[in-house]
C-alpha cells in the first residue's frame, strides 16, 4: 500500500470529480426534460405517436451506453452535411457529445419511470379534480405532476446513481473525468489498488449524498405529512 | 452490404464471431455472478452483524462505483495480484492473464452484486411458514433448500434476474477497453480500417438490440415455466 500515492492523487482526482458532477447535472436536467416529453407522448392515444415514444425508449435501453456515445462522437462527424451546419460546433466537442449521449440515455429511462408513475395515479384523483371544476391543464400541473414526482422518486434516485456511474464512459471519448484521470494515474504509476480506493471512495461519497438527498425528498413529499 | 460480406472482403464473419464472444462473456460473467451471489446472499441474511457487514460492503461498493473503474482495476491489477500470489510459491516469471478471464471476472463480480440483491429480496419475500413447514416435515436441510425454498425463490427472482442479465450483457461492451475482441472492439477495429464508424457502430447497436430482444423472449418462457401453478 502506497500511502504517498493516495495523498498525491487526491488533489488530481478532486477537480476531475467536478467534471463528473458537471456532466451528471447537465445530462440529468436535459434528460428530465426529454423524459417528461416522451412520457407524455407515451400516454398519447394516437398509436403512431405512442409507438414512436416506445421505440425511442426501447432503442436507448436495449443498447449499451458505450455504443451510443461512439455513434454520436465518431459516427455523426462522418455525415458531411452536418459539418456545414452550426451543429458541427457542438458535435466536434467530446464534452457536448458525451452530454448528448447521456441525456438521450437517461431521458429514455426517465420516460419509462414517469410513464409508470402517471399510469399508477388513481382515476378518482383526476375525477375529483374535474368535479371541483378545475381545468384539465391545472389538473395536470397541480395534481398529476406532483403525485407522479412523489411516485417516481425512488426509481429516479436509482437512475441518478446509474447515470453517475454512466458518466465514467466520458473517459472513452478523451474527456478527463474522475475515471479518466484515475486511469491515467493507474497507467503511469501501475498502482491500480491505491488509485481505485481513492477514486472509488469519491464515487461512493457522491452515491451516498444522492441516496440521502432522495431519502430526504421522499420524506418531504410523502403523503402522510 | 459489401462491408458485411463473409470472408476476406468484408467484416461479416469477424462480427459474427465477435457476437459469439459477447454471448460467451455474458454467460460466463452471469455464472460467476451467481457464484458470488451464492456466497454473499447468505452473508447478507445472516444473524451475525459481521457477516452482514461483509455482504453489505460488497454490494454497496460494487453498485456505487462505475463498472469501468472496476474493469481498470482488474485489467491493470489482475496480473500483478496473480504474480504476487505466484511469488509466494517461488514463481517469479511474468504472468499474463487472458483478457477473456479478466473481463468475465470483472463483469461477473459486478453482476454478482446485483444478483445478490435480487436473491436477498426473493428469499426475504418467502413466507416464514414455508421454512417452518419444511422443517416440520422432517426434511433434511439439503432437501428443504433445494425442493421447498429454491423453486419459490427462482419464481420470484426470475423477472429481476432478467434485468441483471440485460445489465450484464450491456456491461460486456466495456471490456472492449481491455482489448478482448467482442462486438464493440470488433466494430472499433472495422470502423478504424474502413473509416466508416457511423455504419459499424450503428450495426453494433443493432446486434445488441437483437441480443436483448432474443434474451427477453427466452426469459419470458422461463418465467412461464417457473410460474406453473400460480
Amino acid at each position: 500500500m502506497d500511502l504517498e500515492l493516495i495523498l498525491n492523487s487526491l488533489p488530481k482526482l478532486l477537480p476531475a470529480a467536478l467534471v463528473t458532477l458537471k456532466l451528471l447535472i447537465s445530462s440529468l436536467i436535459i434528460g428530465l426534460i426529454i423524459g417528461l416529453g416522451f412520457a407524455i407522448l407515451r400516454l398519447n392515444k394516437n398509436i403512431f405517436i405512442n409507438k414512436f415514444a416506445y421505440g425511442y425508449s426501447y432503442l436507448f435501453r436495449g443498447t449499451p451506453l458505450l455504443v451510443q456515445i461512439f455513434i454520436i462522437y465518431y459516427g455523426l462527424a462522418q455525415i458531411e452535411y452536418l459539418r456545414s451546419t452550426f451543429l458541427w460546433a457542438i458535435i466536434k466537442e467530446p464534452y457536448w457529445c458525451a452530454i448528448i449521449a447521456f441525456s438521450l440515455n437517461t431521458g429514455a429511462y426517465t420516460s419509462e419511470i414517469l410513464r409508470s408513475a402517471f399510469q399508477t395515479i388513481k382515476v378518482g384523483v383526476i375525477e375529483a379534480g374535474k368535479s371541483l371544476g378545475i381545468s384539465n391543464k391545472i389538473i395536470f400541473y397541480k395534481i398529476q405532476i406532483p403525485i407522479a414526482i412523489r411516485q417516481s422518486l425512488p426509481a429516479y434516485g436509482n437512475e441518478i446513481i446509474l447515470m453517475l456511474k454512466g458518466t465514467s464512459l466520458a473517459s472513452t471519448v478523451t474527456l478527463m473525468d474522475l475515471t479518466g484521470v484515475a486511469k491515467y494515474i493507474i497507467s503511469t504509476t501501475f498502482k491500480p489498488i491505491e488509485v481505485f480506493i481513492v477514486a472509488g471512495s469519491i464515487y461512493l461519497f457522491m452515491t451516498f449524498c444522492i441516496h440521502n438527498l432522495i431519502k430526504f425528498l421522499e420524506k418531504k413529499y410523502s403523503f402522510s405529512n | 452490404m459489401e462491408l458485411l460480406a463473409f470472408g476476406d472482403t468484408g467484416w461479416g464473419d469477424e462480427l459474427f464471431y465477435a457476437t459469439l464472444m459477447t454471448i460467451a462473456v455474458s454467460i460466463t460473467a452471469m455464472l460467476i455472478g451467481f457464484l458470488f451471489a451464492l456466497i454473499f446472499t447468505p452473508l447478507k441474511l445472516s444473524k451475525y452483524k459481521i457477516f452482514n457487514f461483509i455482504g453489505n460492503f460488497y454490494t454497496t461498493v460494487i453498485r456505487g462505483v462505475p463498472e469501468l473503474l472496476v474493469i481498470y482495476l482488474f485489467f491493470f491489477g489482475g496480473s500483478g495480484a496473480i504474480m504476487f500470489v505466484a511469488s509466494m510459491f517461488g514463481y517469479y516469471e511474468y504472468i499474463e492473464i487472458n483478457a477473456f478471464i479478466t473481463g468475465s471476472l470483472a463483469i461477473g463480480i459486478i453482476s454478482g452484486a446485483y444478483s445478490t440483491e435480487v436473491f436477498r429480496g426473493a428469499v426475504q419475500s418467502i413466507d416464514k411458514g414455508q421454512f417452518e413447514a419444511a422443517k416440520v416435515l422432517g426434511l433434511s436441510k439439503f432437501t428443504q433448500f433445494y425442493k421447498i425454498i429454491l423453486p419459490q425463490v427462482l419464481r420470484i427472482a426470475i423477472p429481476n434476474l432478467s434485468n441483471v442479465w440485460q445489465i450484464t450483457l450491456k456491461d460486456t461492451s466495456l471490456i472492449s477497453v481491455t482489448g478482448l475482441v467482442e462486438i464493440m472492439r470488433q466494430s472499433y477495429i472495422a470502423a478504424g480500417s474502413t473509416r466508416d464508424p457511423l455504419f459499424f457502430y450503428s450495426f453494433a447497436a443493432v446486434l445488441y438490440l437483437i441480443l436483448t430482444f432474443l434474451s427477453m423472449k427466452l426469459i419470458n418462457r422461463l418465467e412461464i415455466r417457473y410460474s406453473r401453478g400460480f
